[in-house]
């Protein structure tokens, strides 16, 4: 999947110094680039397919990159609904496909229905 | 020149579903509508089909809105007929959420006294804390109990519109916009309406312009003082399911999203958004459910409702106009089965509704009375 990214990280000054950090996909390990959002990081290492709809459960992936569209939701840290494209990758995190409308939780046990 | 059966001003929930019914009863009908600087509170109300203690001090308007709510069956699945589009209309009964022990009592002597006065029919249930626990697991600890009756219910009132306006114009309804009236003109028994630059005839005209009716009443000789009345709403994330009932404060839309609401708030004709009226609303909906406090929320907004100084709607033939009616109201969503399925005949030619005899704007003229919100 790595191999299959339609982006490629520009060539230059910043993109030349950054170190790569290791994050979780879906419990797949990915090598991304330090300092660029999820969503980009994702984007790069050939993801596709970030969440199901809310309500039609149809696959989706970033639209907008810079905060609006809410397309870009993902679970990371074990936190759903987070907006892939404002947070930052760092090493260690873990992100999860989001399916669905979220599931509120009161942080301790599974709180709905 | 352009011609028609019926004019109706206003392209809102009141003025497509008068449209609608007029139409179904066999009237050419043009609906005149303003455009997107129009205060439209049927683009940000709530969605609520709600009888429960609506009509405290007049009994007809508890009936009024109960026979509505036992016609939106008909209505929902006539537009789904119509149009396809399904309104996600669910009765499941609806729960008033108490925050303390005296808005308990309160509440039960006016549900009480409102049952004796429409009948055994009228029915509604005191639930202390722990049996509302039983049926929304979620409710938070402060709250101290609430009253429920089987008769309420929701939709969503944006597809309603949309249904609305589909099964109208299926109907043959021209909907025009950017038709803000701007004057209108009787003579030999014809209405002409200037608006969007253009002349509009029909000998029968409807006002269903919400707050515009104010202005336009007296044009017609009617009256229909009306004032703006501002409510805000936070917007969730859509979320799993996670409320059954519909409830005054925190409703579940079909497509997840939680709307908690609301506010009452008197600032003329300003339909922004405050933080802290926000703040407020988001606090009371989290002790409602505090699971609420992890929600995200996506939007906010405000709209103005349609308020007349007792809360109750207008509906009124004019005498010295004859061919003109005003029809406003705040409740567009719980109203609309009316509108469409009794409003709407009488305007088209039909009998008098005897269930609106206590509605006639002129109650508002008689200066010895004094006039409590009672909706």
């Amino acid at each position: 999947m790595a191999t299959n990214s339609l982006f490629r990280p520009l060539s230059g000054p910043s993109s030349t110094s950054a170190r790569p950090v290791e994050i979780e996909f879906d419990g797949r390990v990915l090598q991304v680039q330090e300092g660029v959002s999820v969503a980009a990081a994702l984007l790069s290492a050939g993801v596709s397919r970030f969440r199901t709809s809310v309500v039609s459960e149809t696959p989706r992936a970033p639209y907008c990159m810079m905060g609006v569209c809410f397309e870009c939701l993902v679970e990371i840290d074990g936190q759903a609904s987070r907006q892939s494209c404002l947070v930052t990758v760092r090493d260690g995190m873990k992100i999860n496909t989001q399916r669905g409308p979220r599931a509120l939780t009161d942080g301790t046990e599974a709180g709905n229905e | 020149m352009n011609t028609s059966d019926l004019l109706v001003i206003g392209g809102g929930l009141v003025g497509a579903s008068v449209a609608l019914g007029a139409a179904r009863s066999g009237l050419a009908v043009t609906v005149l509508d303003e455009d997107d600087v129009a205060f439209r509170a049927s683009r940000g109300n709530f969605g609520l089909v709600w009888v429960q203690s609506k009509g405290f001090t007049l009994p007809d308007y508890a009936r009024w809105s109960l026979a509505s709510a036992q016609s939106w069956p008909e209505l929902s699945a006539y537009l789904k007929e119509r149009t396809g589009i399904d309104v996600e209309l669910k009765q499941p009964g609806g729960l008033h959420l108490c925050l303390s022990q005296e808005e308990m009592d309160t509440r039960k002597e006016r549900l009480q006294w409102l049952q004796d006065e429409v009948g055994p029919h009228y029915q509604f249930e005191m639930l202390d804390h722990d049996e509302l626990r039983k049926r929304v697991p979620l409710v938070g600890p402060d709250v101290v109990g609430a009253t429920y009756t089987p008769m309420d219910g929701h939709t969503n009132p944006l597809k309603l519109f949309r249904a609305l306006y589909d099964a109208a114009a299926k109907e043959g309804v021209q909907f025009k916009t950017g038709c803000g009236t701007e004057d209108i003109s009787y003579a030999n028994g014809i209405f002409t309406v200037k608006a969007g630059g253009k002349l509009w005839q029909a000998p029968k005209l409807v006002l269903a312009a919400g707050l515009g009716n104010n202005k336009l009443a007296p044009k017609v000789g009617l009256f229909a003082p009306v004032e703006p009345n501002r409510g805000e709403v936070l917007i969730s994330e859509r979320l799993r399911p996670m409320l059954s009932y519909p409830t005054n404060f925190v409703r579940q839309t079909d497509e997840g999203t939680v709307q908690i609401g609301d506010s009452h708030e008197d600032v003329g004709f300003d339909d922004g958004t405050i933080t802290s009226v926000l703040g407020g609303i988001a606090k009371r909906g989290i002790k409602c459910f505090p699971i609420l406090a992890n929600a995200n929320l996506v939007r906010a907004w405000a709209a103005l409702r349609v308020m007349s100084p007792d809360g109750y709607p207008i509906y009124q033939a004019s005498e010295s106009h004859p061919g003109a009616f005003v029809v406003t109201c705040h409740s567009g969503v719980t109203l609309a089965a009316n509108h469409v399925m009794r409003i709407a005949p009488w305007i088209a030619g039909g009998a008098y509704p005897d269930a609106i005899r206590e509605f006639k704007g002129d109650r508002f003229l008689n200066k010895d009375l004094v006039f409590t919100n009672g909706h």
